[in-house]
């Protein structure tokens, strides 16, 4: 991860990974990993992260906190 | 609905069913903030009430100008730091995690756990471990980590809750998210190696 490539790739990793960057950066990013196999790790580890997080990193309020809640503020729960 | 001005008039005349709309709107995101910027369920339960019950004895404050939802986060993003801040003073941390604010710290881990199909290693012990992962974060890279990743807001969203460029979220994103990765791909060598056992 020493190589000046790498460092530049490192820069755009969260935009790449979000889909934020235009074409010509996105094709010299894909040069890049074509031929860096610890980048292209680096690349998909990072992807599966933040979709891990994405999918599975909320926690739903346990029912007895939701009940404490509206019985807090004075409020009956909405239906639906 | 939650932004429509309409409704906001209706929170502010104290209409107990548009609060209740607000509340089951917000709630979830509010408590997850908390929940995971203080890592106490407890805490967490104190801020998603003082968040609600100070918005809606403070709303005629609120004008509009950002969306409903992150005037809320912001009400519960400074209570969890209160919490946080509070406990700190309390106990004070041997622990606080080592992090430059500057630069982005270089990949260690080259293990390529990305293809194990969702689900297989997915378990009570792999939550409990992002979730520490999480804890393991700066205040501040947390607080961008989970408005951006867990709450799923955006850039220019996470820049208003926390009164922050969207360039520094999107720098504190980059910095945690590499930092989380190298977290989960030690974690996940290990794991790997077990399950083929």
């Amino acid at each position: 991860m020493n190589h000046k490539e790498c460092q530049h790739l490192l820069g755009h990793l969260s935009d790449y990974v979000d889909g934020e960057l235009g074409q010509t950066v996105c094709e010299e990013i894909e040069r890049h990993l074509a031929g860096c196999p610890n980048c292209r790790v680096v690349v998909d580890t990072l992807r599966k992260t933040v979709i891990l997080y994405q999918s599975h990193g909320s926690d739903p309020i346990p029912a007895n906190v939701e009940e404490r809640l509206y019985k807090v503020l004075r409020l009956d729960k909405p239906g639906g | 609905m939650p932004d429509d001005p309409a409704f906001v008039e209706r929170l502010r005349a104290g209409d107990k069913e548009a609060c209740a709309i607000c509340v089951r709107e917000h709630s979830t995101n509010v408590y997850n903030l908390a929940l995971k910027l203080t890592g106490d369920p407890a805490a967490a339960e104190d801020v998603l009430q003082e968040t609600f019950l100070s918005a809606f004895k403070s709303i005629s404050r609120f004008e509009g100008k950002s969306q409903l939802s992150t005037w809320l986060y912001r009400i519960a993003h400074n209570a969890a730091l209160m919490k946080l801040r509070k406990r700190q003073v309390e106990t004070v941390s041997l622990d606080e995690p080592v992090e430059s604010e500057e630069g982005v710290q270089e990949p260690r881990e080259f293990a390529d756990w990305s293809e194990n199909p969702e689900g297989v290693l997915l378990d009570a012990e792999l939550l409990k471990m992002m979730d520490d992962a999480i804890a393991s974060l700066s205040e501040t890279l947390r607080s961008v980590f989970v408005l951006r990743d867990v709450n799923k807001l955006s850039t220019a969203q996470t820049a208003d809750v926390l009164g922050l460029s969207e360039e520094a979220v999107k720098s504190r994103l980059l910095r945690a998210r590499l930092a989380l990765r190298e977290r989960l791909s030690a974690y996940m060598a290990v794991r790997v190696v077990e399950t083929k056992q």
